[in-house]
């Protein structure tokens, strides 16, 4: 069993656990991830390290809850514990370096991931600049913990009640009109977010990398089901990912793919809610 | 089946076909995961038991990747000594009833068999079964002698049937052993990927209790590797090593519509129903979805478990779609036989060309072509040959792609100098002994997918090389020209 150790609500829905997994906290770098299963009735869901602190032996997540599981997942506090909480998983990707120009996009529940990655760009000797966004204000997560990490911070909100009114990718238009000059474009956000920060990017031939929170079971290559077609390879975002390049990333396929267990999982939240009262 | 003992042993050594076994009615068990087969009673089990011969020779021992001295549990069984039978064969077979269940008998010890000359060969992996069995059901099993601890402290990495029985026989020998495994259950591929109505789960549970008892260790949500490499773990103390990892990477087919929703890789499909419970949607919160038609590629065991479920799961027809001809297909024959009574159809020579979309991201369809068979290839098979012209739609919505898989690459990856082959299988010798000191690795993750038993075997043979290394017998092979 592994122990949440502390929890903090940051937004309606979206919370931060602090969990105790000492080995996995001296070993996960920015952009990979852990599978955790509540029970042994659970399902295993794939979630980006937000933080860890190798001495306390603690791995930081954040869930937007969503389904069945994570709305679970948000019953459980400081003294519960999850039956499984595996990892590291997924690839590091060392980025940048000294006098490097980065821009990193974060949208919604994507700043999460967004910010270990903001935080060794920024130790690494990269100029980060930073742009985050969410539907509205109450949703917004991490403000300050991304202002102290980058140079250079933007807000904005969906429905302008919050810093600028308007999408992530249209403050990303916006820098990119003032100028193009930037080693790559880091965006994590939902799918079709993604998509479109990576073919606002792409004309520039500014490198463009991207985090994929694809369906998953078991995070070590072994089922495939978080493949995706790159170019005309297949990878799975598991061993080969999360962060890839996002140039040839087919985003149709993948946000179609998505959706494979909308009916099923709408089931189990409604019986789980039905049951909960 | 009932009798006086000389009655049993009578009927036995005339009768020139095996023992039939029990099983649940084709039409029923398609409802349930419940196992098939019900399993000899105690008098079948005696009168199967007198068709063996007791051949001095024994050809069927040879025949057995573990060497099991059928002759002699046979003999057990005729006297009714059931607790000696299985005690003979867990001299050298530490997972009995797995054995009975998955092993391809009928190319291995059954195969060699002298009754099978005229009528069938003696239904060993059926006794084998039923003695496993039996002891489970009369209390805690007689364990061997363990030797004393040696004070050494070694490592198993993958907890599937190969690195189980690798730590059995290193804790018998007096190892401190700890098996190290990435999911939260033991069993590897027995229990992720062989359905409940063929291995019951409970079964898997069974041997892992054993272990328990006879010493052993096990850490699960371990992803060596990536946790913890072999480097740290030297550190920590662990003086050697065996990598039982498995194949645990799908392979797809490479055609158009293979990202299409429905398409699941064998692996991907039995993992949700078998791993995480998925045909138990009330209990169970891993989702699974099939289609009403389910096409499943492959003619291996694993595509007859991935059919087998999917008519569990509710699909109204379900197909085996092979390359080859039935004589090639590589599934035991009882999986193939099973398949067929339950309404598996099969396709043979038929082989898929592109999965259709339905134009809302699922499958529509999946355009095939007939195939004949042309001359060997390098696997002694005839190599199917399409035939021009022959293409055909298959009407079906969902796809499982069971054609095998490559090596896992996470342990690989994060281990320096660990030598491997073009296919990332890992390079060894005989013994298991890998291109690093104190590393030995065994099973599929060095042969290619095969089956439970060779790597059951594989992790006997390594067994007894760590032990002659950790008590001092440093030599190594020079592996840089093996491939």
């Amino acid at each position: 069993m592994f122990k949440i150790v502390s929890k903090k609500v940051l937004g309606p829905d979206i919370k931060l656990f602090d969990v105790e997994a000492p080995l996995i906290a001296k070993k996960i770098m920015p952009g990979q991830f852990i599978m955790l299963r509540i029970d042994s009735h659970g399902e295993r869901i794939p979630l980006t390290m937000v933080d860890r602190d190798a001495a306390a032996g603690t791995v930081t997540i954040i869930f937007q809850e969503v389904g069945k599981t994570t709305r679970q997942l948000g019953t459980l506090g400081p003294g519960d514990a999850v039956a499984d909480f595996i990892g590291p998983l997924g690839r590091y990707h060392p980025m940048g370096g000294e006098h490097k120009r980065v821009l990193g996009v974060g949208g919604g529940i994507g700043v999460a991931p967004l910010l270990p990655k903001t935080r060794e760009f920024k130790a690494n000797g990269n100029r980060v600049e930073s742009i985050i966004g969410a539907r509205s204000k109450d949703l917004l997560i991490l403000e300050d913990e991304m202002r102290a990490a980058s140079d250079e911070l933007v807000v904005c909100t969906d429905d302008g009640s919050y810093g600028h009114k308007g999408f992530v990718s249209d403050i990303l238009q916006a820098r990119l009109d003032e100028s193009t000059d930037y080693d790559f474009v880091l965006a994590i956000g939902p799918p079709i977010m993604m998509r479109v920060c990576r073919d606002l990017v792409k004309p520039y031939g500014v490198p463009v990398y991207v985090s994929l929170n694809t369906i998953m079971v078991d995070g070590t290559g072994m089922c495939g089901s978080c493949r995706v077609t790159v170019g005309d390879e297949v990878k799975f975002a598991c061993v080969d990912g999360p962060e890839m390049r996002g140039e040839e990333i087919d985003f149709d396929e993948m946000m179609a793919r998505q959706d494979r267990y909308l009916a099923e999982e709408k089931c189990a939240l409604d019986r789980y809610l039905k049951e909960v009262g | 089946m009932a009798g006086t003992p000389e009655e049993l042993r009578k009927a036995g050594v005339r009768q020139l076909e095996k023992t039939p076994m029990p099983e649940q009615d084709p039409q029923e068990r398609v409802r349930n995961f419940r196992e098939v087969p019900f399993g000899y009673t105690d008098e079948m089990a005696i009168a199967e038991s007198w068709r063996c011969l007791e051949c001095k020779d024994a050809p069927c021992i040879t025949g057995c990747p573990v060497e099991i001295d059928i002759p002699a549990f046979i003999a057990a069984v005729k006297e009714g000594d059931f607790r000696s039978a299985v005690g003979v064969i867990k001299r050298t077979n530490s997972l009995p009833a797995v054995c009975g269940r998955v092993c391809p008998q009928e190319v291995q010890c059954e195969i060699v068999c002298l009754r099978g000359k005229k009528g069938e060969p003696v239904a060993i992996g059926r006794l084998e079964r039923f003695v496993a069995d039996w002891e489970a059901e009369h209390g805690d099993p007689e364990l061997p002698k363990i030797a004393p601890p040696n004070g050494h402290k070694v490592a198993v990495i993958g907890c599937g049937p190969g690195g189980m029985t690798c730590a059995g026989d290193l804790a018998v020998m007096g190892y401190d052993v700890t098996v190290f495994e990435a999911f939260h259950a033991s069993g590897g591929v027995l229990r992720y990927g062989i359905p409940e109505f063929r291995l019951p789960k409970a079964i898997v549970d069974r041997e892992t209790h054993y272990l328990e008892l006879l010493g052993v260790k096990f850490s699960y949500n371990m992803v060596i590797g990536k946790v913890w490499t072999l480097e740290e773990m030297r550190r920590d103390g662990f003086e050697a090593f065996y990598i039982g990892t498995g194949a645990g990477l799908p392979w797809f087919m490479k055609i158009e519509g293979e990202g299409l929703n429905g398409v699941y890789s064998a692996n991907e499909f039995l993992t949700r129903a078998n791993l995480m419970g998925a045909y138990d949607p009330e209990h169970n919160d891993t989702p699974i979805w099939v289609g009403k038609r389910t096409a499943v590629i492959g003619g291996g065991n694993v595509a007859m478990d991935s059919a087998r479920t999917a008519l569990r799961l509710g699909s109204e027809h379900v197909y085996i779609v092979y390359r080859r001809s039935r004589v090639e297909m590589p599934a035991r024959d009882e999986e193939i036989h099973h398949a067929e009574q339950e309404g598996v159809e099969f396709l043979l020579l038929q082989n898929p060309l592109k999965i259709q979309d339905d134009g809302k991201g699922w499958v529509g369809g999946m355009e095939c072509i007939r195939m004949e068979l042309g001359e060997p290839d390098a696997s002694g098979r005839r190599r199917p040959v399409p035939i021009e012209g022959s293409e055909f739609i298959l009407d079906v919505d969902c796809v499982v792609v069971a054609i095998g898989n490559g090596p896992n690459p996470l342990l690989i990856e994060a281990t320096p100098g660990l030598k491997v082959t073009k296919w990332s299988n890992i390079v060894t010798d005989e013994a298991g002994r890998t291109s690093i000191p104190g590393v030995f690795a065994g099973g599929d993750i060095v042969t290619g997918a095969a089956t439970v038993i060779e790597a059951m075997g594989a992790g006997k043979i390594a067994a007894r090389a760590m032990d002659a290394y950790v008590k001092g017998d440093k030599t190594w092979p020079d592996l840089e020209k093996k491939d």
